[in-house]
C-alpha cells in the first residue's frame, strides 16, 4: 500500500485515494514547434517512456482531497517515495543527484538551468 | 541427442527403480565463447523461439541465457487462459497460430501441457459490452474463428454457480464465448520447450544475467553476462517486464512501462466451474485448476512497478468483483497470491521484430496476456531473427508502428483481461 501526501494540500492518504498519471516531465513537442516535428518525436512523446527499474518521477493526482495533480519521485524496487513536488517544479536537488539513466541525463542539463 | 521418449513404458520401468534414474530433462551446460544467436530470456516466449530456431530453422548453435531460473518470470506467474478471440485481424492471426499449435503440442514435444480446451466465457455485464463484444464476434466469425455470443440462459447452463439476478448492480446480459480456449499448464510449457530445444542442441543457460549489450557501430557483436562475454551476432530479446532495462544497454527506448500484475488461488474444492470466465467490466477473471483450486486473476497495479509485489487494494478490487459474480466463493480462504512484472504498451499488443539496432531482435510487449500467445510469438520470432526479415505475422507487430501510427488497438477491444 502506497502511503501519499498531495504537496498543494498537504492531504495525506493511499493508492486509492489518489491516481497515478505516468511519467513526469514530458513537454509535447507540437506545443513549441506545430510544424516542425516528425513522426518519431510525436511517438516519443505518446508512447516512449524511461520506464526505469528503481528512482521514478511520475506524475500522481489528488482524487479525493484538492483535484490537483503534482510530482513525485519513487522508487519501482522498493515502491519507497523519495520526494512529492508540484506539477510545474523539479524535483528537490539531493532526489535529482539520485537520479540514474536516463533521468540523470534529463535533470543535468536543468539543475545548470536553474541555479 | 536423442531424448528417451516419456510413455507409459517408460513410467513403467522407471517405477521398478523407484523413480530414481528419470534423466534431466535438460542439461546445465557452461556458457561457450560464441553462438549464431543468443535469446535473452528462458520464458515460454524465449524458450519457444529457441525450439522454432533449432528445428524449423536449423540454427542449433544458439543458447537462451536467463537470469533466474526457466520459466520463473511471468510464465509461470500467469492463470494459464489460452483464448483467441481478439477484435483486430493481425491479433487474430498471431493468437489463433498459438492456439492452434497448443492443440498439439503435448504430442509433438511428447510433454504433457495439459491443453484443455474448456472453453473461454467472457460476460457481458453492460449494454456496451455486449454491443462490443457482439462486434469482436462477427469480426472472428469473418476470420474463420470457432466464436459465437451466447445467452444469459446458456450462460447460467455452463456455469451454474453464477448470479444471474437481473437486478443486480451488473447483471449477465449475456457472453461472448470461445469452446475450443481453455487453460494450460504453464510450467510445463516451458519445460516441454526447454527439453524440446535441448534435445536440439539449444545450450540453455541459468543463473546467467545479462549486464551489457556489445555493439560495434550499429550492429550487436556480443553479450556481457554474469557468467561472462558471450560473442554473437543476433540477440533476441524476450524478457517482459525487463525489457526497458534491457534494451537500454543496446541503448534503444521501447514504447513500454511495467507494471505489477496479480493472481491468487484458493483452497481446493469440488468441481464447480467448467470453464474460464472472465467479467472484464468488473475486473476479474477465474477458472478451475485440475486440483480443485480456484484461480483468480484481475487488473494490473496502476503504476510502474518491478517489485514482483502487487498492492493489496488490487487485490480487494478483483476479489470484490468476482464475489458479486459468484456469491459461493464468498468465504474460501485463498491460499496463494503472487505479482509478475507485465510490459505494457499504448496499444495493448506485442512489439516482435527487428530494431534500430543491426542483429537485435525484440519481442516484448505482450502485457497481461502472454501465456496465450507462447507457441505463436515463438514460431514467428524465430523466422524473424533466422531470415532476418519480419514474419507476415509478426510484421504488423513491428516497433516502428508507433511512429508510423499503425497501432493495434486491443485496449479498448479486450478491455482489462487479456
Amino acid at each position: 500500500m502506497l502511503l501519499i501526501t498531495c504537496p498543494v494540500c498537504h492531504a495525506q492518504g493511499d493508492e486509492t485515494d489518489f491516481h497515478c498519471g505516468g511519467q513526469a516531465h514530458i513537454a509535447r513537442p507540437a506545443t513549441t514547434n506545430p510544424e516542425g516535428i516528425t513522426d518519431e518525436q510525436q511517438s516519443n512523446y505518446l508512447f516512449t517512456r524511461i520506464n526505469p527499474k528503481g528512482l521514478q518521477f511520475e506524475r500522481w493526482r489528488c482524487d479525493r482531497g484538492c483535484g490537483k495533480w503534482f510530482n513525485a519521485a519513487r522508487d519501482t524496487m522498493t515502491m519507497e517515495f523519495k520526494a512529492f513536488y508540484g506539477a510545474t517544479e523539479l524535483p528537490p536537488a539531493d532526489v535529482m543527484k539520485q537520479a540514474k539513466g536516463a533521468w540523470a541525463d534529463y535533470f543535468k542539463s536543468r539543475m545548470k538551468t536553474s541555479k | 541427442m536423442l531424448k528417451p521418449r516419456y510413455s507409459i513404458f517408460s513410467l513403467a520401468r522407471n517405477a521398478i527403480s523407484y523413480h530414481k534414474d528419470w534423466e534431466r530433462a535438460w542439461r546445465s551446460p557452461q556458457p561457450k565463447t560464441e553462438y549464431d544467436a543468443v535469446i535473452v530470456g528462458a520464458g515460454g516466449h524465449g524458450l519457444a523461439t529457441a525450439y522454432y530456431l533449432a528445428k524449423n530453422h536449423k540454427m542449433t548453435n544458439i543458447a537462451v541465457v536467463e537470469k533466474g531460473w526457466l520459466g520463473g518470470g511471468n510464465t509461470g506467474r500467469n492463470t494459464t487462459i489460452i483464448r483467441s478471440n481478439y477484435l483486430q485481424d493481425s491479433s487474430m492471426a498471431i493468437y489463433e497460430l498459438a492456439r492452434s499449435l497448443y492443440e498439439g503440442l503435448s504430442q509433438e514435444l511428447n510433454y504433457n501441457m495439459m491443453f484443455s480446451p474448456r472453453g473461454v466465457m467472457m460476460l457481458c455485464q453492460t449494454q456496451h459490452e455486449l454491443r462490443a463484444f457482439q462486434r469482436t464476434a462477427h469480426a472472428n466469425r469473418l476470420a474463420g474463428l470457432d466464436c459465437r455470443m451466447i445467452t444469459s440462459a446458456e450462460v447460467k447452463e455452463i456455469v451454474p454457480i453464477i448470479n444471474d439476478d437481473a437486478n443486480c448492480r451488473y447483471p449477465i446480459l449475456g457472453a461472448f464465448w470461445q469452446p475450443r480456449g481453455g487453460t494450460g499448464r504453464h510450467d510445463a510449457v516451458a519445460w516441454g520447450y526447454a527439453r524440446g530445444a535441448d534435445a536440439l542442441g539449444v545450450d540453455i543457460i541459468q543463473n546467467c544475467e545479462v549486464t551489457g549489450i556489445q555493439r560495434d557501430g550499429d550492429h550487436v557483436v556480443g553479450l556481457e553476462t554474469s557468467r561472462g562475454v558471450i560473442k554473437t551476432k543476433k540477440i533476441g530479446v524476450v524478457t517482459a517486464g525487463n525489457v526497458s532495462t534491457v534494451m537500454d544497454m543496446a541503448g534503444v527506448r521501447m514504447p513500454i512501462e511495467s507494471q505489477c500484475l496479480q493472481a491468487l488461488v484458493s483452497e481446493p474444492i469440488k468441481p464447480v466451474l467448467g470453464c474460464v470466465v472472465m467479467a472484464n467490466t468488473v475486473h476479474g477473471y477465474i477458472s478451475q485448476s485440475d486440483k480443485g483450486e480456484l484461480v483468480i486473476g484481475g487488473g494490473t497495479d496502476g503504476y510502474n512497478n518491478y517489485s514482483q509485489r502487487g498492492s493489496f487494494p488490487a487485490l480487494e478490487h478483483t476479489v470484490t468483483a468476482l464475489v458479486e459474480t459468484f456469491p459461493i466463493i464468498s468465504r474460501l480462504r485463498m491460499l496463494r497470491q503472487w505479482g509478475g512484472i507485465v510490459d505494457m504498451t499504448g496499444d495493448r499488443s506485442p512489439i516482435i521484430g527487428k530494431t534500430p539496432v543491426e542483429g537485435l531482435y525484440v519481442n516484448c510487449g505482450w502485457g497481461t496476456g502472454g501465456f496465450k500467445a507462447i507457441p505463436g510469438s515463438g514460431f514467428v520470432f524465430a523466422d524473424t531473427l533466422a531470415n532476418d526479415r519480419p514474419h507476415p505475422i509478426a510484421e504488423p507487430f513491428s516497433l516502428n508502428r508507433f511512429s508510423e501510427g499503425r497501432l493495434i488497438d486491443e485496449s479498448v477491444s479486450a478491455a482489462v483481461a487479456h
